[in-house]
């Protein structure tokens, strides 16, 4: 509680509307998928998966520093609960999509089959 | 005030208590650590979902194709715009909450009160709009047969639409019983019989020139591939089982495991909300009952907010991962 704290209404509303026109955005292009997007490959995903995810992580961004006020607090508890976070799940992230892509090479290209 | 809020040590003595390392009460801290470890919970299983996703590539289902119904727009496909609404539900609740917090730092109990109900109600909106997405996802559209390998084929025409069973089923003389525990020596129902067997699917298609079946291949364009009239003859001597609608077991969109990670975790997810909302209206009868406005502080509020807040996070990414990618 040691923050100041002056109304934030307008603020919030302001995230609102931003967490709107990002979602807006990301249902048009999910909607549309344009082709110059969908049809590219950049470290074994297209463009518009990116752009999905990097809009995600803009949202979460919103979310957590104005809905969650992580903003307000201290700089030392911010980073306690972001840096642990973004580390583990990147790490994870990182090795089960390695891996999960790994598999798939393996029934794909020698003698195991999953389908019939 | 003592009870929930301990006050910052003021008077230079760091170990003498009441102190608040980095500046967080005690059950804020507490909020902060059940999020963090909720949130690690949740991308496991949606690392997870990436996991499997990545092992069967080329033949995962289309979320678009798959999530197409909106409410009294029957037989319009509308991919996405339903869960595109969810999704502002939620967010709006997330901010009727934040507003409920801000109200709270002012001690305006009537508008705290006020938020929290919204909140309250865009909860169960979202609860009452996930239960008729699974109701969708259960009944399925179109139906699909299995294959002894357990892929999955898809009916579709000349243009590449899908087409339901029931229109081309035939309808053979043949009686089938759905067996249930009354009828048997033992107490055991029998596996819910689908609408048409596996006979009058394969004749069906067979009377209809038409049709063609679609596998669970993604090609070049990634569309799913259809095969000829020759090849999808040759697909359907494989034919073991209809399937209708999703279940644990499988689903008629594709890869059984797409139904799996779908009924857990948005059913994971569901159940955070739920819990949410029962949160919320404790929170809200004590707001009413004016347990904090005698406390003269409304931080009860603040710390079920984060939860609500952090339930809305897991959805952004649920909704990016399960229908956007």
């Amino acid at each position: 509680m040691g923050h100041a704290h002056e109304s934030n209404t307008k603020r919030i509303w302001l995230v609102f509307g931003l967490l709107s026109v990002v979602t807006i955005v990301e249902v048009f292009l999910g909607i549309h998928k344009p082709h110059s997007l969908y049809m590219t490959n950049l470290l074994s995903m297209n463009l518009l998966n990116w752009i999905f995810i990097i809009l995600t992580v803009v949202k979460a961004y919103y979310i957590m520093w104005a809905f969650m006020h992580l903003e307000g607090e201290k700089s030392n508890l911010r980073w306690s609960i972001v840096g642990p976070l973004v580390f583990l799940i990147l790490y994870l992230v990182f090795i089960l999509l390695v891996e999960g892509n790994y598999v798939f090479d393996v029934f794909k290209t020698s003698h195991y089959k999953w389908i019939f | 005030m003592g009870a929930t809020v301990t006050t910052t040590a003021t008077n230079g003595k760091t170990w003498d208590g009441g102190n608040e390392p980095m500046g967080a009460s005690y059950g804020k801290m507490m909020m902060w650590f059940f999020i963090v470890s909720d949130a690690l919970t949740f991308s496991g299983f949606l690392a997870a979902y990436g996991f499997s996703r990545f092992k069967f590539i080329e033949t995962w289902p289309i979320a678009d194709e798959v999530f197409t119904h909106f409410p009294f727009l029957h037989g319009v496909e509308a991919p996405m715009y339903y869960v595109a609404l969810m999704t502002f539900i939620l967010i709006f609740s997330s901010v009727t909450m934040v507003l409920a917090v801000d109200a709270g730092h002012k001690l305006q109990k009537t508008k705290v009160a006020v938020y929290m109900l919204l909140t309250i109600v865009g909860g169960f909106i979202f609860l009452g709009s996930q239960a008729w997405e699974w109701k969708n996802f259960i009944q399925g559209s179109h139906g699909a047969i299995e294959t002894k390998g357990g892929s999955i084929l898809q009916f579709v025409n000349k243009e590449g639409e899908r087409v339901a069973l029931a229109d081309f089923a035939a309808h053979l003389p043949k009686e089938r019983i759905q067996k249930e525990k009354n009828l048997g020596v033992w107490f055991e129902s029998g596996e819910t019989v689908p609408t048409y067997s596996v006979e009058e699917v394969v004749e069906g298609f067979k009377a209809n020139p038409d049709l063609l079946i679609r596998s669970e291949y993604l090609n070049k364009d990634k569309k799913k591939t259809v095969l000829t009239r020759e090849q999808s003859l040759e697909r359907l001597k494989e034919a073991k089982l209809v399937v209708e609608g999703a279940n644990l077991k499988r689903n008629e969109y594709g890869h059984k495991l797409f139904a799996n990670f779908f009924f857990f975790i948005t059913g994971f997810h569901g159940f955070h909300v739920f819990s949410g909302v029962m949160i919320n209206i404790l929170i809200f009868f004590n707001v009413i009952l004016g347990t904090y406005e005698k406390r003269r502080s409304y931080e009860m509020v603040e710390k079920v907010g984060l939860y609500w807040h952090f339930v809305d996070l897991v959805w952004v990414f649920v909704f990016t991962f399960f229908y956007l990618v």
